[in-house]
C-alpha cells in the first residue's frame, strides 16, 4: 500500500514535470561522441549472461563479444585460435593438446588451464543444469556425469597439464570438435569469482570476462551495453568501443529504427517487406545462406502416415520453388535433403530421387500414389495441419494445403502458441506439422541425428528404420572424414526415400546492416563478432 | 413530487399493459431517428454483403492465385480489395471475415451483457454481504490471466466456434458488472424504487423491471464499446489458436496482418479497417437511438 | 467509511489468497513447461533443470512453497530470465509501465471528460457528432495499429520523435506510447461521459436545478458531471489497473521496460512464476482501485450507502 502511494506521488510528479520539461528535453537528446557505438537490434530479451545457461542465438551475439573459447570465430565464423593459441591432436584423433594463450580476464588476473577445467565441469555437473551441457557429450565421460550415471567430476576427460596446457579427451573422433569449442558451451568462467558469487556472478558488479568486450550495463527489456576490454589480448585491433544490444522483439518496429537511423544493425527483418527493402533500401538489405532447414515433419506412427506412398505424395505435391519465390522472396533455397547442402564434412547432400522432376509429372506421381495407397476422389485424404503461431508458418502452410488441394488433399490448418505445438510434437500428437532446425555445429550429424530413433522426442514424427540407425551408428565411430561422410549420405538417402520429414527450405539469414559498418562477412552461421567490425561514416 | 407520481403511473401501466406495446413504442421511437435508421440500413447492407460474399466476387475465400501475391486493387481481375500475401482476394475475405467479426462482436456482447447487467443489477441491488461477495468474486476474475483462461479451454474442449464467445463474454462482463452495480447503488434508495419495494413488488421484478431499465443508458453506451473491443480482441484468441482459423479469416485477423504491411501494402489495413470503423459508427449511433427509444424520461 | 475501507482491507487478504490459488494451479494445467524448449531437452539434463528449480516436487509442495515465499515477500525466481528475480524484474519493470500508464489516463480523463463534456452540453450540433466521430475512430483503431502507424509518421517520415527505445527514461521517448495509450482510453472516457452526461442533463434533479434559476455552470459542475461520473468511474478502477500494469503491445514495439510484456511473453514462456508475480501486481491495484472507486461514488452521490 504504502509502495503504491509512493509510486501513484512519484508519477504524479512526473505528469507535472511534463508539461514544463518538454521543451528542455527536446533538446537533450545526446549528440554524436567521439566514440564509437554499434548498436544492435537483437531480437530478443537475453535469458542470462552465464555463458553455461545460454541456448539462444541472441544470447550467444552478446556473450560471444564477452567470452572467448578455446578457438574462437574469425571475421567469417571458422574456427581460429582464441584462448588457446595453437594445439596438437594424437593420431587416433581422440586427444587433444591446448597450449592457452597468454592473456587475462578483464581484472587482470590470468587465464589458466585450470579455468577451463573448471568451467567443463561446471557446465556438465548435473547441479548446474546447463540446457546445452549435450552438446559437450563427445567428451570422455561428459555424458555420464550430466546424468547422474557417474560420480566425481575429475573423472572427466579433462585435465589441466599445467597452468598452460590443457589435454581434452574425446569418446571418438570428432570432426567437428574445434568448430565445436567455438560455442558458448565451451566458453571459459572465472573460476575464483564463480566460487566467490555462486548465482550472482553476473551481475554487473561481479562479473569478468575474457573476451574483446566486458559488462558495462544491463537493464532488463531495455538493453545490454558491453564496453571495450582494455585487457582483451588484441584489444589494440578492436576498432568499436561500445556495442549497445537492444531486446527489439517486433520486427516491423526494429525495421523503422533502422530506417530512423537508431540502430546500426537489425538481426532479422520479416520476409512481407522483402519487396520494400528491395527498393528502398537495397544495399542494407543482407540475405546469406544459413546453416538451417524448414520442414514439415510427419507422424510415422499414425495411419495412414505410417504408409510411404502417402508421405511421398505429399512431399512430392509441394511446389518449393513457388513458396521460396512467391511467398517467401526472401532467398531461401528450395529443399529437397535434410542436410543444407554446403554443410562442412559432407558431399553433395542426398536429395530426393524427384528433386528434378517437373511440377506437373510430380502431381500426377503424387495422385498415383495416392491411389496406390486407396485415397482417390472418393474417398479424399483428410488431416490436420499443425503450425506455431506466425505470419510466415501461417503463409506457407496456406499456400502447402492449396498445393495439396489439388492432389485431392483436404488439410486443416490449426494453429497454436509456441509452447502447445512443440509440447504435441515431442508428445507425437500430431498428423502433419512445421518445424525447423537450425544447426548448433556444422555437420551433417546434427541434422541426420533427428531421424534416428535414439533420439526421442526430438525425432518429432518417431521415425523408425533400422537401416538408417545402422548407418548412424558406423558414422559415430568412423574417423576417416570420407568414409564417415559417405555412411551418413547412405542414412539421409534412405531417410529421403521414406520422407518421415518434408523438408522445404534452406534458411537464409536476415539482416539490415547500415553501411557505415565495415567488416561485415556473411556467413552460413551469421555470426559476425563486433570486435571484428568498424565504423566509418 | 409531480414527476415521480407520473413514474409511478408509468410504472404501474408497464406490469398491466402487455410488454408489446412498449416495445412497439420504443421501436417507433428508434425508427424516428434518422442517424440510427440509417445506421440500421448500413449494418443491414454489411451483414448480407456477409452473407451473400460467395455470389458478390468470382473469386472463391481460399483460393490462392499465385501469380497475383499481395497485389494492390485491380478491377480487371476483379480484385477490387487487391489481394492478401498468399494471393487471395482481399474483398471476399473481408466479408467472410464480417461473417466471423459481426457474430462474435454481437453474441458475445449479448453474452456480457446479460450476465453483466443482471450480476450487477443484482449485487448493487441486493447490497451488503452478497454484493461484498459477489464485487470479490469479479475483483477476482479480473485479476486472473486471461491468456492462461483460453489455453485451458481450448485444451479442455478443443477447438470449437463457440468457446470464443465464452472466453471473450467471460472477460467482458466483468466491467458491465461494475458500470451497471455503480449506477444500481445510486438508484436504489430513489424514492420510486423504494415505493415499489414498500407496495410489495418481488425483489426480482424491482430488479429486472424497475432498476434494469433505469440503468440502460450507461448500459448501451458501454455495448457499443464492447464491440469493438471484442472483435478486435478475438484476433489474440486466434494467435492463440482458439479462434477463428485459416483459411477463415476474421476483420480482427485481417487488421493485425494488414498492419504490419501498413507501407508496403496499405490496402491489406485500409479496406478491413474501414468495414470496421463504419460497423461501428454504426453500432454507436443505433446504440444512441436505442438509449432514446428506451429511455423512460427522455420525452 | 473508515471502517468499510478497514473491512474492505480485510476482506482483501483472503481474496488475493483466492487469486493466488487459482492462478497457480490454473497456469500449472497449460500444456508445455518453461523448460520445454524448441529443441527438447535430452531427458537426463531436462531431469537436472527440473530438479534445479524443484519443479519436480508435487504440486501441491510447490504450491505451498510459492504461499510461503510470497507471503514473506519472496515471488521466486525467474525460470527464463535467470539472472533476475521476479521482485527485481518487476521492481525494474513497473516504474516504467507506471509512469507510462499514469499519464495516460491522467490525460484521457481530463480530455475524455472535457470533450464528453461539451459534446453532450451540445447535443446532436454538428460539433458533438465531429467529438463523437474522432472518439468512434481512437476505437476503432486499435493500438496494434496506432502504435506502428504514429512511430511511422513521427520517427520516420517527419524524424520528430524516436521511433522506440526507453533512451534511459526521456520524456521524448515517452510522447508515442503515451499517445498510443491514451487515445483509446482518451476515446472510451469521452464516450462514457457524453452518454451519462446527456442522460443527466435531462433528468428531473437538474431540471429543477434550472429551474430554481441557479446559474447554469453551477448547475452543469455541481450537478450533471458529478452525476455523469458514475459510470466513467466504474469504468476507471479497473482499466487504470490493466493500464498500470502495461500493454504487451506498446512494450513490444517501443521496446519499453515494462511489466506488461513480463505477463504476456511469461505466458507464452510458461514462466510460472513471473506470471504471478505481475497478476499479483495487477490484482493489488485491481482490490485497491476498485475500493477507491467504490469510495468515490460515496462522493458522487451521498445516496450510495456504506452497508
Amino acid at each position: 500500500m504504502i509502495a503504491e502511494t509512493l509510486r501513484a506521488k512519484t508519477g504524479m510528479r512526473w505528469a507535472f514535470a511534463c508539461a514544463f520539461t518538454a521543451a528542455v528535453a527536446a533538446f537533450s537528446i545526446s549528440g554524436a561522441s567521439a566514440e564509437s557505438v554499434l548498436r544492435v537490434g537483437n531480437m530478443g530479451e537475453p535469458d542470462t549472461l552465464d555463458p553455461h545457461h545460454v541456448a539462444g542465438v541472441w544470447e550467444d551475439r552478446i556473450v560471444g563479444d564477452m567470452f572467448m573459447g578455446l578457438t574462437t570465430e574469425g571475421p567469417d565464423a571458422s574456427a581460429v585460435p582464441g584462448a588457446a593459441e595453437s594445439w596438437t591432436v594424437s593420431d587416433n584423433g581422440k586427444v587433444y593438446t591446448f597450449k592457452i594463450r597468454d592473456h587475462s580476464w578483464s581484472d587482470g588476473s590470468p587465464v589458466t588451464a585450470h579455468d577451463f577445467v573448471y568451467s567443463l565441469r561446471r557446465i556438465l555437473h548435473p547441479e548446474t543444469a546447463a540446457k546445452y551441457a549435450s552438446l559437450l557429450y563427445p567428451i570422455k565421460n561428459a555424458e555420464g556425469l550430466n546424468s547422474g550415471k557417474m560420480k566425481g567430476m575429475e573423472n572427466l576427460g579433462v585435465r589441466a597439464v599445467d597452468d598452460k596446457t590443457l589435454e581434452v579427451t574425446l569418446i571418438a573422433p570428432t570432426p567437428y570438435f574445434l568448430t565445436q569449442l567455438t560455442h558458448y558451451t565451451a566458453f571459459p568462467v572465472p573460476h575464483k569469482v564463480v566460487e566467490k558469487h555462486g548465482t550472482d556472478w553476473v551481475k554487473k558488479e561481479n562479473i569478468v570476462s575474457n573476451g574483446p568486450y566486458m559488462l558495462d550495463e544491463w537493464v532488463p527489456s531495455t538493453h545490454v551495453k558491453l564496453v571495450k576490454n582494455p585487457k582483451f589480448y588484441d584489444a589494440g585491433s578492436v576498432s568499436i568501443d561500445r556495442v549497445t544490444y537492444y531486446p527489439a522483439e517486433d520486427r516491423t518496429a526494429v525495421q523503422k529504427r533502422f530506417r530512423a537511423g537508431e540502430i546500426d544493425i537489425a538481426k532479422d527483418f520479416s520476409s512481407d517487406q522483402i519487396d520494400w527493402l528491395r527498393e528502398n533500401l537495397p544495399n542494407q538489405t543482407r540475405i546469406s545462406a544459413y546453416l538451417g532447414n524448414y520442414y514439415y515433419p510427419i507422424n510415422t506412427t499414425k495411419a495412414p502416415f505410417n504408409d510411404k506412398r502417402v508421405r511421398q505424395a505429399l512431399s512430392m505435391a509441394i511446389d518449393r520453388k513457388a513458396i521460396t519465390e512467391k511467398v517467401l522472396k526472401t532467398g531461401e533455397i528450395p529443399a529437397y535433403s535434410f542436410v543444407p547442402p554446403g554443410t562442412s564434412n559432407y558431399g553433395t547432400p542426398s536429395y530426393v530421387s524427384w528433386k528434378d522432376d517437373s511440377m506437373v509429372d510430380r502431381t500426377a506421381k503424387a495422385k498415383a500414389l495416392l491411389a496406390e495407397a486407396g485415397f482417390g476422389p472418393d474417398k479424399p485424404l483428410e488431416f490436420t495441419l499443425s503450425y506455431n503461431t506466425s505470419e510466415n508458418h501461417k503463409r506457407i502452410a496456406i499456400a502447402v494445403s492449396a498445393m495439396w488441394k489439388k492432389i485431392g488433399v483436404k488439410a486443416e490448418l490449426f494453429n497454436s502458441e509456441v509452447k502447445v505445438h512443440y509440447n504435441s510434437l515431442q508428445q507425437a500428437d500430431f498428423q502433419v506439422a512445421r518445424a525447423g532446425w537450425i544447426a548448433d555445429y556444422n555437420d551433417p550429424q546434427n541434422f541426420l541425428y533427428l531421424l534416428q530413433s535414439s533420439t526421442g522426442p526430438l525425432n518429432y514424427g518417431q521415425y523408425k528404420n533400422a537401416e538408417f540407425d545402422k548407418f548412424m551408428e558406423q558414422a559415430a565411430v568412423t574417423s576417416d572424414l570420407k568414409v564417415r561422410a559417405s555412411l551418413l549420405a547412405k542414412a539421409e538417402a534412405i531417410a529421403m526415400d521414406d520422407q518421415p520429414v518434408m523438408p522445404i527450405y534452406y534458411y537464409v539469414s536476415k539482416n539490415l546492416v547500415a553501411d557505415h559498418v565495415k567488416g561485415w562477412v556473411a556467413n552460413p552461421r551469421d555470426t559476425q563478432r563486433t570486435r571484428y567490425l568498424s565504423i566509418q561514416k | 413530487m409531480a414527476a415521480v407520481g407520473e413514474r409511478m403511473d408509468r410504472m404501474a401501466g408497464m406490469e398491466e399493459v402487455a410488454g408489446r406495446s412498449l416495445w412497439q413504442a420504443a421501436w417507433g421511437r428508434l425508427l424516428a431517428n434518422r442517424a440510427a435508421v440509417v445506421s440500421l440500413f448500413v449494418l443491414g447492407i454489411i451483414a448480407v454483403m456477409a452473407l451473400l460474399a460467395p455470389w458478390l466476387s468470382p473469386h472463391p475465400y481460399d483460393e490462392v492465385y499465385w501469380e497475383r501475391i499481395q497485389a494492390p486493387p485491380d478491377f480487371a481481375n476483379f480484385h477490387w480489395f487487391g489481394t492478401d500475401g498468399n494471393g487471395r482476394d482481399l474483398f471476399v475475405r473481408t466479408l467472410y471475415g464480417a461473417r466471423v467479426s459481426l457474430m462474435v462482436g454481437i453474441l458475445a456482447t449479448g453474452v456480457s451483457l446479460l450476465i453483466g447487467v443482471s450480476y450487477g443489477a443484482i449485487a448493487g441491488y441486493v447490497g451488503g454481504r452478497t454484493d461484498s461477495i459477489m464485487m470479490r468474486i469479479v475483483d477476482i476474475m479480473y485479476s486472473l490471466p486471461f491468456m492462461f483462461f483460453v489455453i485451458l479451454l481450448m485444451v479442455l474442449f478443443g477447438r470449437n466456434i463457440f468457446l470464443i464467445f465464452i472466453a471473450l463474454g467471460a472477460v467482458e462482463w466483468l466491467t458491465m458488472a461494475r458500470i451497471v452495480r455503480g449506477q444500481t447503488l445510486s438508484i436504489k434508495h430513489k424514492e420510486y424504487i423504494e415505493a415499489a419495494h414498500a407496495a410489495g413488488v418481488s425483489n426480482r421484478v424491482i430488479v429486472f423491471r424497475h432498476i434494469v431499465p433505469n440503468v440502460l443508458g450507461p448500459v448501451i453506451v458501454y455495448v457499443t464499446l464492447t464491440v469493438p473491443q471484442v472483435i478486435l480482441t478475438e484476433s489474440f484468441i486466434s494467435f492463440l489458436g482458439l479462434g477463428v482459423q485459416e483459411p477463415l479469416t476474421s476483420w480482427g485477423v485481417l487488421i493485425s496482418e494488414g498492419a504490419k504491411q501498413m507501407e508496403s501494402a496499405p490496402w491489406m489495413l485500409i479496406f478491413p479497417a474501414t468495414f470496421l470503423a463504419i460497423t461501428l459508427f454504426c453500432f454507436n449511433f443505433i446504440g444512441d437511438g436505442l438509449r432514446d427509444a428506451l429511455d423512460p424520461k427522455d420525452r | 467509511m473508515f471502517s468499510y475501507t478497514f473491512r474492505r482491507l480485510l476482506v482483501a487478504i483472503p481474496t488475493m489468497f483466492v487469486i493466488v490459488t487459482v492462478a497457480f494451479f490454473m497456469i500449472r494445467m497449460a500444456p508445455g513447461g518453461p523448460f520445454d524448449l524448441e529443441r527438447a531437452l535430452p531427458p537426463e539434463i531436462e531431469k537436472n533443470v527440473l530438479r534445479a528449480y524443484n519443479l519436480d516436487q508435487p504440486l501441491w509442495k510447490q504450491y505451498v512453497d510459492y504461499v510461503g515465499g510470497v507471503v514473506q515477500g519472496d515471488f521466486g525466481p525467474s525460470y527464463k530470465y535467470r539472472d533476475f528475480t521476479v521482485a527485481e524484474l518487476i521492481g525494474s519493470g513497473f516504474p516504467a509501465s507506471f509512469q507510462l500508464g499514469f499519464t495516460a489516463i491522467v490525460i484521457a480523463l481530463v480530455f475524455g471528460v472535457g470533450f464528453g463534456s461539451f459534446a453532450a452540453l451540445r447535443q446532436n450540433s454538428g460539433l458533438d457528432h465531429a467529438v463523437m466521430a474522432v472518439s468512434m475512430t481512437g476505437i476503432a483503431i486499435p493500438n496494434f495499429v496506432m502504435a506502428p502507424l504514429l512511430t511511422l509518421v513521427f520517427g520516420v517520415y517527419l524524424s520528430l520523435l524516436p521511433v522506440a527505445g526507453w533512451g534511459d527514461g526521456a520524456l521524448i521517448n515517452k510522447i508515442l506510447p503515451i499517445t498510443a495509450l491514451a487515445l483509446p482510453q482518451l476515446a472510451y472516457i469521452a464516450r462514457l461521459t457524453r452518454g451519462s452526461m446527456v442522460e443527466t442533463l435531462n433528468a428531473n434533479f437538474v431540471r429543477t436545478a434550472r429551474a430554481k434559476g441557479l446559474r447554469e455552470r453551477i448547475v452543469i459542475v455541481r450537478h450533471t458531471l458529478k452525476g455523469a461520473m458514475l459510470p466513467v468511474v466504474s469504468y476507471l478502477g479497473p482499466a487504470t489497473a490493466q493500464i498500470l500494469t502495461g500493454s504487451v503491445v506498446i512494450e513490444t514495439i517501443f521496446d519499453i521496460p515494462g511489466i506488461g510484456r513480463y505477463f504476456v511473453q511469461g505466458a507464452l514462456n510458461r514462466d510460472y512464476t513471473l506470471v504471478l508475480g505481475v497478476m499479483i501486481t495487477l490484482a493489488t491495484l485491481i482490490i485497491v482501485l476498485n475500493l477507491i472507486v467504490d469510495l468515490v461514488y460515496g462522493l458522487l452521490d451521498p445516496k450510495v450507502r456504506y452497508d
